[in-house]
């Protein structure tokens, strides 16, 4: 049961990865980046190490991708 | 054409990478037993703060100095005054932020405090205080930062300088960083709390000094 | 297969399309999350190898904590560095050499 949730959760951490390196739009692709974030979060949670999940999903996903829209957004009103 | 050697080359570190992964270690290098063994020594419970504040201490120190010559850097390299209207904030979320934030607050106190024993610790304290800063930021509660006031500085690192006082202070016992293990526990929460405040103004900073708003330029 | 290797191949894999990202990319903020994507495949192996056999192993976890808080360190100061140069020449890729 738990390798079916393991296989699953690699397909979907090479996934997300994958298309966030190659989506079209920018937007996307750090939408992409956070949800690859949370997906560690809960791979850290099946490696035993609650602590790096705990630090994942608040500085990896929140942190990054806070700072990643950002930078986009001033990018983007630059440019309008 | 280059695209596709790059991926065929990536493809086939990757199959190199895994097949490496694959191969039995000869001689596996197993710090378990040195953790578990000196466990009571440490002054606290969870053998991943162990790690990070007591054995490998050194690596931490230098941690919390990285990242401040990171902010450091950053508030070097200027921003760009790019044309920023003001945005027009829910006030639904604004009374939902004022709700959330205190919470935050005590859940950060609380991690800070687990750590000793369970998963937690000044790491993930000081990221939760940082995301408390960045929603009250992004909800126009909180102004983003011009330049750091001297109470702002000192904050930023306390931990650090915290964090230097005490190896300097157990330098005399002949190493750097090594606790006398009646005291460990105390010094590690102490440095902690440093830590924690710091690393929340810092990561907190990172943001708040990348969205500044253009007129006062620094 | 354990838990602890199969996440450590998806490291790999992770480490080698971020690499592919980093030196095909020319978008500095997409190269930014090839970066980090890299990163992350590098802390997924650095655990899943050493928790091959599915015991928990405090010393690289504490490592990968500081990791990735000095990860989003150089992630703040990379997008810096980009939002300046955009500031200074309105790009959003490094120049090449010959200019």
């Amino acid at each position: 049961m738990s390798i079916a949730f393991d296989l699953l959760l690699a397909l979907a951490l090479l996934w997300s990865g994958g298309r966030c390196l190659s989506v079209d739009r920018l937007d996307r692709a750090i939408v992409l980046f956070i949800a690859f974030g949370l997906l560690m979060a809960l791979a850290w949670a099946r490696l035993a190490a609650p602590d790096i999940g705990l630090a994942e999903a608040a500085i990896g996903a929140g942190l990054t991708g806070a700072l990643l829209l950002d930078a986009y957004g001033a990018l983007k009103r630059r440019k309008a | 054409m280059k695209r596709f050697v790059m991926g065929l080359g990536a493809l086939a570190f990757a199959a190199l990478l895994i097949g490496a992964l694959l191969e039995p270690l000869p001689v596996s290098v197993d710090l378990r037993a040195a953790v578990t063994n000196n466990m009571a020594s440490s002054g606290v419970e969870h053998p991943v703060t162990a790690v990070l504040l007591n054995f490998r201490g050194y690596d931490t120190l230098l941690e919390i100095a990285v990242l401040l010559l990171a902010l450091i850097v950053i508030l070097a390299v200027g921003i760009d005054t790019a044309s920023d209207q003001p945005r027009t904030v829910n006030p639904i979320l604004q009374t939902l932020a004022r709700v959330a934030a205190p919470l935050v607050i005590v859940v950060a106190v609380y991690l800070l405090w687990a750590g000793a024993f369970r998963p937690g610790g000044a790491f993930q304290a000081g990221a939760v205080l940082a995301a408390a800063a960045v929603l009250l930021h992004l909800t126009g509660l909180l102004p983003s930062w011009q330049v750091p006031t001297r109470t702002l500085r000192w904050g930023l690192t306390a931990g650090f300088l915290i964090f230097l006082a005490v190896a300097a202070g157990l330098l005399s016992q002949g190493a750097l960083l090594h606790y006398p293990p009646a005291q460990a526990g105390m010094l590690i929460l102490l440095i902690e709390a440093g830590l924690t405040i710091s690393l929340g103004l810092i990561l907190a900073g990172l943001f708040l000094l990348l969205s500044r708003e253009p007129g006062d330029d620094a | 297969m354990s838990s602890g290797l199969l996440f450590a191949c998806v490291g790999a894999l992770l480490f080698a399309m971020g690499m592919a990202g980093v030196m095909l990319i020319a978008h500095l903020l997409r190269r930014i999350l090839a970066f980090n994507v890299m990163g992350s495949g590098a802390f997924l192996i650095l655990v899943g190898l050493t928790q091959r056999n599915d015991v928990p192993d405090p010393v690289p976890q504490a490592m990968v904590l500081t990791g990735i808080v000095v990860a989003v360190a150089a992630t703040a100061l990379a997008l810096a560095l980009v939002r300046r140069l955009h500031a200074l020449t309105g790009q959003l890729e490094l120049p090449a050499d010959d200019t």
